[in-house]
C-alpha cells in the first residue's frame, strides 16, 4: 500500500474535500448512498495511487478526476445491466405503424383546474416522484441536462456517451414524465 | 427528398424534446412544423412539453441552490474507513 507522500495530506481529505466531492457526485447520480460510496471509492483509489500524484494540479482537482472516472464506471454498470427487465414504457408502435402513437398513450388535454405553479409543494413533490420513477440511466441524463443544466458536450464526456445517445434518453425520459404528470397531476 | 422530409411521431417528439433545450437544428425545426400541420397529437404534446419545461426550470432553480453535505457521523465513519484502508 502506498504511504502518505509529502504531497498529499490524506488525513485531511475528509474534512477538506468530502462535502465537495459528495455534492459533485449527488448532483449527477441523485442517490445519497451511491454518492457516499463513490466518494469513499474515490478516496480509496486516491490513497492507492498516491504515488501518481505529481502535485501539478491541486489535490481537489486530482480527486475530482478520480471521481469522474468512478461516475463513468457506475453509469456503465447500470447501463449494461442485462437481463434486468427494463421498466421503460413504450409510447410508439412498431412494424407497419412504426413511430405512430400507441392508442392508449396518446397525450390528452390537461384539466384547467390543476395547479400549475412550481412554488406549490405538492406539485414539486409530484414532479420529483415522476423523475424518481424513471429508469435510473434516463434519470441521470435527464437530471444532468434539465435540472443541473449541464452542456450536452459535458454530459457526453462525463458519462462517455454520444450526443445521439443522449437525445434518445432525454426523449424517453421526457415522454414518460409527461405521461406521469398527466396521470398523477394534471388529469388525476 | 420528400420521403426524407416526413417524420413519424416518434421522430417528431424526439426533435420537440431536443428543441426544449434550444438544440434542434433549423432543418429539424422545419420538418417538425410540417409534421404539426397534419398531426394534432404531436402539437398537443409540444404545447404540454413547453409548459413542462417552465416547470423543470423552476424546479432546477430551487435544486441548484441546495448544497448537499455529509453529516458529521458519516464523515467520522469515512475517516475511520480511510485509516483502516491505509493501515
Amino acid at each position: 500500500m502506498a504511504q502518505n507522500t509529502p504531497l498529499l495530506q490524506t488525513d485531511k481529505w475528509v474534512d477538506n474535500y468530502a462535502d465537495y466531492l459528495y455534492n459533485y457526485a449527488i448532483t449527477r447520480v441523485n442517490n445519497n448512498e451511491v454518492a457516499k460510496d463513490l466518494v469513499q471509492e474515490t478516496f480509496f483509489a486516491g490513497i492507492k495511487s498516491a504515488d501518481n500524484f505529481k502535485g501539478k494540479s491541486s489535490e481537489r482537482t486530482w480527486l475530482i478526476s478520480i471521481l469522474k472516472r468512478k461516475i463513468i464506471d457506475y453509469y456503465r454498470k447500470i447501463n449494461s445491466k442485462k437481463g434486468q427487465a427494463e421498466v421503460r414504457m413504450n409510447f410508439y408502435n412498431d412494424g407497419d405503424q412504426e413511430g405512430t402513437w400507441i392508442e392508449e398513450r396518446i397525450p390528452q388535454p390537461w384539466s384547467e383546474s390543476a395547479n400549475h405553479n412550481i412554488e406549490n409543494d405538492e406539485l414539486r413533490a409530484q414532479l420529483e416522484e415522476c423523475i424518481d420513477g424513471l429508469p435510473e440511466k434516463y434519470g441521470i441524463v435527464f437530471r444532468m441536462k434539465t435540472i443541473q443544466e449541464f452542456e450536452t458536450e459535458e454530459i457526453c464526456n462525463e458519462l462517455d456517451i454520444t450526443s445521439s445517445n443522449l437525445w434518445v434518453m432525454i426523449h424517453r425520459a421526457r415522454t414518460q414524465l409527461r405521461k406521469c404528470m398527466e396521470d398523477n397531476w394534471f388529469n388525476s | 427528398m420528400f420521403g426524407k422530409f416526413k417524420l413519424n411521431c416518434d421522430e417528431a417528439t424526439t426533435i420537440c424534446n431536443k428543441n426544449q433545450y434550444g438544440e434542434a437544428t433549423i432543418w429539424e425545426k422545419m420538418r417538425l412544423m410540417v409534421h404539426f400541420i397534419h398531426c394534432k397529437v404531436c402539437s398537443l404534446y409540444t404545447r404540454q412539453n413547453n409548459f413542462l419545461t417552465t416547470l423543470y426550470k423552476g424546479y432546477s432553480h430551487q435544486c441548484k441552490n441546495i448544497k448537499h453535505t455529509l453529516d458529521q457521523t458519516q464523515k467520522e465513519d469515512l475517516k475511520s474507513k480511510l485509516r483502516n484502508y491505509k493501515a
